[in-house]
């Protein structure tokens, strides 16, 4: 079995003309991470350009309102670019920079992890091109026209199902034409190793302040960590200090889209089996006869057919939970969030915020749990008011 | 050892791919019979996948009229039963890792074995992941085939030396699909593998009329050819086997 295996999860099923570009990728990252130059001038960009480190927010109304654990917010909304994208993108595109690339490309869902990777090629003056399914493109258009502000040039990706899966895909296609100038950004956990890995350690940071902030604000861990999961970058940034902390509980909510009962959803753990895409062994939505599943939820960021194999393996060894969270209860968590403490949560991050609610008034009053709001909601605005029958467009 | 390497037994081979149900199972074979008759000497047949990483729009597409036609693994293997009652030339499977994986692997090896396929194509199992898949397949004589490209350099050695069957070279970076001109240099590529192992190499990847086979199969022991024959397919239809016949017997005669 080839290397970058978390537990049986994980490796490199890529083509054969991608390979030497993950072997020099894994082999620049080893030499980078634990270089002090490389980790401060990254750590200057996280704190000056995007705004690090993000806030710890005692949610006091939502705490009283629930009348069970506390709960505090981890902010990165307030992230520049609205999003916790932002973390994994300064460093591999610093890193693709140390690398002497000079152009980037990157795949995104719901145009955050886009947006994100165009921001930080526009600062960093490298070339940029991000692929997105059509229809996700329609979902978010202010993140397309925010893109092409920012300088990139945005590909609508038609082939398959024209969502988040397809435009990995297409990325993956355009990285195997054009290697030599390029690096691929992928901006989830997943993919071939090194990605997941390098991934998840871009977004470790946000763990690492959880920890510090609530040591600092309660002299405890928390007793529950809570994070959306798409392909799950966010959660792993949000789970990775605390893996070794066993009390701490690690809470993964995925999209159930209409339900996990129903074939419009894209909940992997609930549903999916295990399988081998888009470069990794991992749980896949799939069906008997290994056809990827075309998923769905109302969140463009959740709506992928897989998860990170870092997740996977994290659920077969039980450290992590993983529940489902609908469309509806999404939407009034996005609602509730909104009107009780004055943040518009991502569709996304509203699939954490209603875990909360469902979960919080279970738990004791001394509880502590930490919900990751992994991006700012106005992206989401418009297709809200769409879900709740208002005819408001962009 | 499979029978792979009697293909390459009759001068320079010309080895097509198909994707099994498009436009559905019964043109398949028939296309295969016409095939055969026009002078191929190993037949690929792609089992359609939903998201086929390595391929170009054609193929993609080509995948997409077949699943719509609700193909599955068992009637592409049902279809290998009765073609090859007739075909003797070595057929192999192209397709990707998660089809044979949600089959299971040991499954799959053995009814490949059982209908008579000699092994099989996965454009995203590399080197580093073969053996998972090479362990079955060994037990049943069969082969997973090794692939290099025009970015493997350094790898090149290691990876011939453990192909089996027959060593498909890559012709450039990218997808499948229909290319004006190939720029790698083949002959390189083809003198590295043959240093250390006497394996047959036959090159795809952009290949689309005589003059380029020619030319690659000069360089190397045949040449493979995909996007343009599922162009065909997509053009014609159910009356796609005449065409595809005559284009193949063209490309034979040219590298013969």
């Amino acid at each position: 079995m080839g290397k970058g295996r978390f537990g049986v999860h994980g490796g490199q099923y890529i083509s054969e003309t991608l390979m030497n570009a993950v072997l020099e990728l894994e082999e620049a990252y080893n030499k980078y991470k634990n270089d002090p130059d490389f980790n401060r001038e990254l750590e200057e960009l996280l704190n000056q350009y995007a705004g690090r480190p993000s806030r710890l927010y005692y949610a006091e109304r939502m705490t009283r309102d629930l009348n069970g654990a506390k709960i505090y917010l981890k902010r990165e909304d307030l992230n520049h670019t609205g999003a916790h994208k932002v973390n994994n993108a300064l460093g591999q595109v610093l890193l693709a920079k140390k690398m002497g690339k000079t152009r980037v490309i990157a795949e995104t869902g719901a145009g955050q992890h886009g947006v994100a990777t165009a921001t930080v090629a526009a600062m960093m003056g490298m070339e940029c091109e991000i692929f997105m399914g059509k229809e996700d493109c329609e979902r978010q258009a202010l993140n397309v026209y925010r893109m092409k502000l920012l300088g990139a040039k945005v590909h609508p990706v038609t082939s398959g199902t024209a969502t988040l899966k397809d435009a990995v895909s297409e990325t993956f296609r355009e990285w195997t034409g054009r290697i030599e100038d390029t690096h691929y950004v992928i901006g989830s956990c997943m993919g071939p190793y090194p990605f997941p890995t390098i991934v998840r350690d871009f977004q470790a940071v946000i763990s690492k302040e959880i920890k510090e902030q609530m040591l600092k604000a309660e002299g405890r861990l928390p007793d529950a960590v809570v994070a959306c999961v798409g392909g799950g970058s966010n959660a792993i940034g949000t789970f990775y200090n605390f893996i070794e902390d066993k009390d701490v509980r690690l809470i993964g909510c995925e999209a159930a889209g209409r339900g996990i009962d129903t074939w419009e959803t894209a909940a992997t753990i609930s549903t999916g089996k295990l399988g081998i895409f888009h470069g990794m062994k991992s749980y896949f939505c799939q069906n008997e006869y290994g056809q990827i599943a075309p998923v769905y939820s109302i969140s463009a960021g959740l709506d992928y057919p897989g998860i990170g194999p870092e997740h996977a393996y994290l659920h077969d060894i039980g450290r992590a939970e993983y529940v489902a969270i609908t469309d509806d209860e999404a939407v009034d968590a996005f609602e509730y969030l909104s009107r009780t403490e004055g943040i518009i949560p991502a569709i996304e991050s509203a699939h954490a915020i209603a875990y909360a609610i469902k979960e919080a008034p279970k738990m004791d009053k001394d509880k502590i749990m930490v919900v990751t709001v992994s991006g700012r909601g106005d992206k989401d605005v418009a297709a809200i008011a769409r879900y709740r029958g208002e005819d408001l467009y962009e | 050892m499979s029978n792979i390497r009697k293909a390459f037994e009759n001068g320079k081979a010309f080895i097509p791919f198909i994707t099994c149900g498009d436009p559905d199972l019964e043109t398949t074979e028939k296309l295969i019979y016409a095939m055969v008759e026009a002078g191929a000497d190993l037949i690929e047949l792609g089992i359609p996948f939903s998201d086929p990483m390595a391929e170009g729009p054609v193929i993609q597409e080509g995948n997409i009229r077949a699943l719509k036609n609700d193909v599955t693994t068992d009637m592409v293997f049902d279809m290998v039963v009765r073609v090859r009652k007739t075909v003797k030339i070595p057929m192999v499977f192209m397709t990707y890792a998660n089809v044979l994986f949600s089959y299971d692997l040991d499954r799959f090896a053995a009814k490949c074995k059982e209908v008579g396929i000699d092994g099989v194509i996965l454009p995203d199992v590399p080197y580093e992941e073969k053996e998972e898949f090479d362990k079955p397949f060994s037990k049943y004589d069969l082969d997973v085939i090794s692939l290099v490209a025009p970015t493997s350099k350094n790898r090149i050695k290691s990876i011939a030396k453990d192909a089996k069957g027959f060593l498909y070279i890559v012709s450039s970076l990218g997808v499948t699909g229909v290319r004006s001109e190939i720029t790698t240099d083949i002959k390189a590529m083809v003198d590295l593998a043959k240093e250390v192992n006497d394996i047959p190499c036959a090159v795809g990847f952009g290949i689309s009329n005589p003059k380029t086979a020619k030319e690659m199969a000069e360089k190397s022991d045949g040449a493979i050819v995909g996007s343009a024959i599922v162009k065909i397919c997509k053009e014609y239809g159910r009356d796609c086997v005449y065409p595809v016949a005559k284009f193949v017997k063209e490309m034979k005669d040219a590298i013969r």
